[in-house]
């Protein structure tokens, strides 16, 4: 039985867990007053600044003359590495993030100095006619240079276990591959931008369009030279984030409190949205290789894949996003004996970035890629091969040593089957491309498992701060921000259901450091897990207070207490929920509290590359069915259906509206969305005009998401599961499609690799591939056959 | 001085930057901050408004980006902006406008950054249908509106779903029969006076305090080609389109702008025995029906050309002018065999648009010259036309390849054959070769394919960020296969019905709506 509707909230606070409220900022998004950075009336007297951005991806600067942007009018300032009070050094984990350069360019369009001006548009102006002059050198942009060059931005890491080399080699078949997997720009729509106003105790009030406002903190702090107290960030919302601002916004922070620590006015910084895409980092592009080896029947006995992320520049965040790639390059398949190295490669590049799945996609690639390469080997459906090698009961450890415990893939792909009617389509398709000459259909079921958790063990700690105001009011903030999700409405849902209160006395705003402290980025699809649980202790920790009270006030049995629609009953009657709060206030009791939680049982011993870094897993699974024309490689999708698996919904129309973004971002990751570097390394592709996302009419004409039934079994906040990253790779599934609409060319005897971005180009050089391959078999036959009559 | 309604308020600027869009006007100037910027260069939308035009006493709405369309050329029209759409302080959901509800809804915002400009492109498609005008409608409204959170499948609910509130039908009606209010018809006669009585002071109009500086919006041709001849530097502004990009991105600003929106010969279409006449500055929306009509097989063309916003606010002359190496209209037109009208003080010359483009964005165009309207000779009988354009993404888009073949088909013969492309060199241009290659043949696979093998005679194209030059020449080479079973699907639509239902396929009603 469902339980989950998408249709109407619920009207009882019993079910405030489970009901479709709309988010939180809805009404005002579309009347167009929730107000984003650059939306907020500027301080009188208020500044903007523009960075200076290198024209070239490598090498040195020899000479800076900033007299021409200085005589603009409406120039203020110019300010340079010299004049940072404290650190240059910005690394989030690892030093070598630079905010300022002023002697190596290591990727193009990095920042060099920082024009102050009374307006954005002087500001941008000026930021151009610094003149620079550099000496350049060679940039390393193809990643094969740099890992013939071992150029490394951390070391590589590996997972194994047996002998994987030995198993594949004794295997009955051997296939092996290679796949480049495309990078791509978060296209977050708000662009990056931060407003920093001096303080009247000499520190900085900074707001932020970030992922990450404790860190945000902690590096202006370092910037400035100053203590983490004198420095307080606020994020009310995001234009969206997808990973885009967990580190990226930083720079920017620092570099405008930079100036208004100098001006002693407040700066505000906002990046045009071409030079958004060439100085902020992306998702990593992959280069990566596999062999296997397998049985008759497709399956696995040994996997060694090797994985390289193009890093950028500098470690940013690159160890834990390659880190995630290995993890996942099992997906949710056994492999008995493994090995699985990845490689952190450097590149003149602007420094990759966290971005939704955090490498997990790019190592998850390879596996779907596996298991099609097996079933286009055998001559057998995929789907058979991929449900052969699910990971189940006593074939359960991943490469890593987590024991799988949740086993509902099997299920889940019986339901898909049998719903989306998965075998009559099959055949139904396959007996088209026999007929059709020009058009070929595909079509491919993948499965998704993530893990959730931050695979960095501390970051998997929140807080929350729970105020109830004397007329029974409730003012929620906690560590997590809002940049779409609804963050904010389930947690608002949380408190809503543990103090039985309607949502409309609830009010979740601003993120504040000076509210909850030392918070983690909302990243790693964790949001809801970690905050929503602080949130929840936090108003567990209030109503314990309020029951201790009523029970000696109303002299009442303890456990004859109970908060149920606004109100408190207990054995003698009943009082409603905001006379309870003003009586608790006039008899003195604390109706403010903080919550916190750090989630339990997780570790990674990376000497050893074992652990359980992995709170749970999520799960999902994707079919899609796509078009291809032989003769240009355009390509369509034309009917998606998902089964996902988000544990027991907080929010069914939040967690579909996930869902469905998410796939559609996958999809647009591996068919349209085309970074291009050219040779020099600048990015051809920086702007909405030449780097396309999907649009509207790329939505699947039959787009069918379902929310699978089941429970978490993990000590989740209601046992919810997290959404955010895990359906973004169910748009593996497209991927998957259009490979078998090439590969129906060979009658399915064989793929051609396709590397993503499979856009028009891409599909037709794979159908050219496929064409060739046929071709050869033809004329391999015809030239045994001849041989044969020669013989005879 | 220019003077237009703002919502439900008059406005009169005396000075302002000539190069101002309307989206840095209301954010910066205005204080309304309802209206996003997510690119500045109109492919994101998040800075859509509406736009009215008077035309006869009545307004009609059409969306645009604020971002291009530069504030001078809103001179007696209705701008709208998210902000007019619901007027309550702290409003329900009931109290909303039905757009807005159904967005609501539906959870059709989630970030939210691109919410005010999906708003607005779905009250343009309100305001411009009775009820619900099918999917294929909605797509063509908001494909040029990019959402990065939902994956739009909310949103497309939303538009069905707004034209479906019951209790709204009265308001509806007030809403649609304009305009809004009794303020807003009182403020609309009153405009209608002041433009009256302002219509010969219009042309004077120096803009900004700042020397050097203007926005003049000459009323007639001739006194259009006046000021260009007295103002060697001005530079000609429509749409805005691809001007607004310039000062966006490149921060090269012309504060020197002549404005050819209010220049009655620039914005007229006829019709006569001669042929179709488009006026050079007339917005694409406001023929591309009729033109459609008479050739059918150009829809996909303009259908993905730009989005609607781009439409609604692009012209022919712009396109032209501009000469950019893919422009999309150009291979057609210069397969239609249209001529360009270009008129100064000087005198007034026809030359055929394929003699137009010298080189890459360099034209004919004398400094002092304008280009009045695009003349296209009497379509017959016996014209065939096919057009193809292939990009990454169907949906608003610039062409990696675009390619018009026209011939007249006398018996089986191909006669006439023209072969124009865009993206295969610095100029959109004739394939000769390929022409001549067809000149006369039977049209069969045989014939296309080996005149498909001179493309590569024609031209050498290059490789960007849109397409490898080799892809550029396999693909266009495919085309012709294309055009074949597009052809002959046609005409053997009943002997090989697989086949011609085999192209028909969901790719092919996407981006090409027409011709199947």
């Amino acid at each position: 039985m469902r339980h989950f509707k998408t249709d109407k909230p619920s009207g009882s606070t019993k079910n405030a867990i489970g009901s479709s409220f709309i988010h939180e900022s809805a009404v005002k998004q579309v009347i167009g007053k929730a107000a984003y950075i650059d939306d907020r009336p500027e301080e009188v007297n208020s500044l903007h600044a523009y960075p200076v951005l290198s024209t070239i991806s490598s090498g040195k600067i020899l000479s800076i003359d900033t007299s021409d942007a200085l005589q603009i009018e409406g120039v203020v300032a110019i300010y340079g590495t010299q004049d940072i009070p404290g650190k240059n050094d910005i690394g989030p984990v690892f030093s070598g993030d630079i905010l300022l350069t002023d002697d190596v360019i290591e990727y193009h369009s990095q920042p060099i100095l920082l024009v102050v001006a009374t307006s954005y548009q002087t500001a941008r102006i000026a930021a151009r006619k610094v003149a620079i002059e550099y000496q350049e050198t060679a940039a390393v942009i193809d990643i094969k240079e740099a890992i013939a060059n071992k150029s490394w931005v951390r070391p590589p890491h590996a997972l194994h276990r047996g002998d994987a080399q030995q198993a594949i080699k004794d295997a009955t078949h051997q296939v092996s591959g290679e796949l480049y997997v495309g990078g791509q720009e978060h296209f977050y729509l708000e662009g990056q931008v931060s407003i920093a106003t001096p303080t009247e105790d000499g520190g900085m009030f900074i707001q932020s369009s970030s992922q990450h406002p404790s860190e945000v903190q902690h590096l202006v702090a370092k910037v400035l030279n100053q203590p983490f107290n004198y420095i307080t960030v606020e994020m009310r919302r995001m234009g969206g984030a997808f990973g885009g601002k967990e580190t990226q916004a930083a720079p920017w922070a620092c570099l405008a409190a930079l100036a208004a620590y100098y001006t002693g006015r407040s700066v505000k910084i906002r990046l045009a949205r071409s030079d958004d895409f060439k100085s902020t980092g992306k998702r990593h592009p992959f280069y990566n290789t596999y062999q296997v080896g397998f049985d008759d029947n497709g399956l696995i006995t040994g996997v060694d894949i090797d994985i390289n992320g193009y890093c950028g520049y500098s470690p940013d965040l690159s160890d834990a996003i390659v880190d995630r790639a290995l993890f996942h390059a099992d997906n949710a398949y056994y492999y008995p004996n493994a090995h699985i190295n990845g490689n952190r490669c450097k590149t003149n590049t602007v420094s990759n970035t966290a971005f939704r799945g955090f490498g997990g996609p790019q190592g998850m690639i390879m596996a779907e890629q596996l298991v099609d390469d097996i079933a286009y080997y055998l001559g057998k459906d995929p789907l058979e091969i991929r449900k052969l090698n699910l990971y189940a009961p006593g074939r359960d450890l991943t490469p890593y040593k987590q024991k799988v415990e949740q086993f509902i893939l099997q299920d889940m792909i019986a339901q898909m089957e049998q719903e989306s009617d998965y075998w009559a389509r099959k055949a139904a398709i396959e007996s088209f491309n026999k007929t059709s000459p020009i058009i070929k259909k595909g079509l491919s079921l993948t499965p998704v498992k993530f893990g959730i958790s931050f695979t960095v063990q501390h970051l998997n700690q929140a807080g929350a701060l729970v105020v109830i105001y004397s007329d029974g009011t409730v003012h929620v903030n906690h560590g997590g921000t809002e940049m779409g999700q609804g963050l904010n409405t389930k947690i608002a849902q949380i408190v809503a259901q543990t103090l039985s209160i309607d949502m409309q006395y609830i009010l979740v705003n601003a993120t504040r450091t000076d509210k909850v402290p030392n918070t983690s980025p909302t990243a790693a699809s964790s949001g809801t897990d970690l905050n929503g649980m602080a949130a929840l202790n936090a108003a567990n920790t209030i109503k314990e207070r309020l029951f201790e009270f009523a029970a000696t006030h109303f002299d009442v049995k303890p456990d004859s207490l109970a908060l149920v629609d606004n109100q408190l009953t207990h054995e003698k009657g009943q009082i409603s929920f905001a006379e309870l709060i003003n009586l608790a206030y006039l008899n003195r009791i604390s109706l403010s509290s903080t919550g916190f939680y750090a989630t339990p049982e997780i570790y990674y011993d990376r000497e050893k590359a074992e652990g359980h870094p992995f709170f749970y897993y999520a799960y999902g699974i994707a079919l899609s069915e796509v078009e291809i024309d032989v003769l240009t490689g355009e390509n369509t999708v034309t009917r998606v259906d998902i089964l996902h698996d988000v544990g027991n919904s907080i929010n069914p129309a939040l967690d579909v509206g996930q869902i469905e973004g998410a796939f559609i971002q996958g999809m647009g990751w591996l068919t349209t969305e085309d970074l291009s570097w050219n040779d020099n390394g600048v990015l051809a592709s920086n702007a909405p005009a030449t780097y396309k996302i999907p649009a509207i009419g790329d939505t699947p004409a039959e787009f069918n998401v379902t929310l699978y039934d089941s429970k978490n079994p993990a000590t989740t906040v209601f046992k919810s599961k997290a959404v955010g990253e895990p359906p973004f790779m169910l748009g593996i599934s497209v991927w998957s499609a259009l490979r078998n609409a090439v590969a129906s060319i060979t009658d399915y005897q064989f793929a051609p690799s396709l590397n993503t971005p499979a856009t028009a180009e891409c599909v037709l050089g794979a159908v050219q591939v496929a064409k060739d391959w046929l071709q050869d078999q033809k004329s391999e036959k015809q030239g045994t056959d001849k041989k044969g009559t020669g013989d005879a | 001085m220019v003077q237009f309604l703002l919502n439900n308020e008059m406005v009169k600027l005396q000075a302002f930057a000539p190069s101002l869009s309307i989206l840095d006007w209301l954010r910066t100037n205005m204080g309304k901050v309802g209206s996003k910027e997510g690119c500045a260069s109109g492919d994101c939308g998040a800075c859509t408004v509406v736009v009215g035009d008077l035309i006869n006493g009545e307004w009609h709405y059409k969306s645009i980006n604020a971002c291009l369309m530069l504030v001078g050329n809103l001179h007696g029209k209705h701008l709208l902006t998210v902000e007019a759409l619901t007027t309550k302080m702290n409003p329900a959901v009931e109290d909303l406008h039905p757009v807005q509800r159904a967005m609501v809804e539906c959870h059709g915002s989630q970030c939210g950054f691109c919410t005010p400009g999906f708003i607005m492109s779905l009250f343009a498609l309100y305001m411009n249908f009775e009820t619900y005008p099918g999917k294929e409608k909605v797509i063509q409204a908001l494909g040029g509106n990019l959402c990065r959170c939902t994956g739009y499948q909310p949103i497309l609910k939303a538009a069905e779903k707004c034209f479906s509130y019951q209790n709204q039908a009265a308001q509806n009606i007030a809403h649609k029969d304009h305009r809004f209010s009794k303020q807003v018809q009182a403020l609309t006669i009153s405009l209608e006076k002041d433009l009256a009585l302002n219509k010969i002071p219009m042309i004077e109009n120096t803009t900004s305090e700042r020397e050097g500086q203007y926005f003049y919006l000459p009323q007639n041709l001739s006194q259009l080609c006046e000021l260009k001849a007295s103002h060697p530097k001005a530079q000609f502004v429509a749409g805005a389109t691809d001007l607004s990009v310039e000062f966006s991105q490149r921060l090269s600003y012309n504060n020197q702008l002549i404005s050819v929106r209010y220049c009655p010969e620039l914005m007229q279409f006829n019709e006569d025995e001669q042929g179709l006449h488009i006026g050079a500055a007339l917005p694409y929306s406001e023929f591309l029906d009729r033109f459609s009509e008479i050739y059918p097989e150009s829809h996909e063309l303009f259908e993905r050309l730009g989005s609607l916003q781009i439409r609604n606010a692009g012209s022919l002359g712009g396109s032209i002018a501009n000469a950019s190496p893919i422009g999309d209209p150009a291979p057609l037109f210069i397969a239609l065999n249209a001529s360009l009208e270009l008129q100064s003080i000087r005198g007034n010359r026809i030359m055929p648009l394929q003699d137009f483009f010298l080189d890459y964005r360099k034209t004919q165009l004398a400094q002092d010259e304008v280009i009045v309207a695009i003349h296209i000779p009497t379509r017959n009988p016996e014209f065939n036309l096919s057009c193809h354009k292939i990009s990454k993404r169907i949906e608003d888009d610039i062409s990696a390849v675009c390619l018009v073949l026209s011939y007249q088909l006398d018996g089986d013969k191909m006669q006439d054959v023209r072969c124009a492309m865009g993206g295969m060199a610095a100029t959109p241009a004739l394939a000769k070769n390929v022409a001549q290659a067809l000149e006369g043949k039977t049209f069969s696979l045989e014939n296309l394919q080996n005149a498909a093998l001179q493309i590569q005679v024609d031209f050498q194209p290059l490789s960007d960020v849109r397409a490898s030059s080799a892809y550029r020449l396999q693909v266009s080479r495919n085309l012709f296969d294309r055009i074949w079973y597009q052809g002959s699907g046609k005409i053997q639509l009943q002997q090989d019905s697989d086949l011609a239902i085999h192209s028909i396929s969901a790719i092919h009603t996407r981006i090409n709506h027409a011709s199947l």
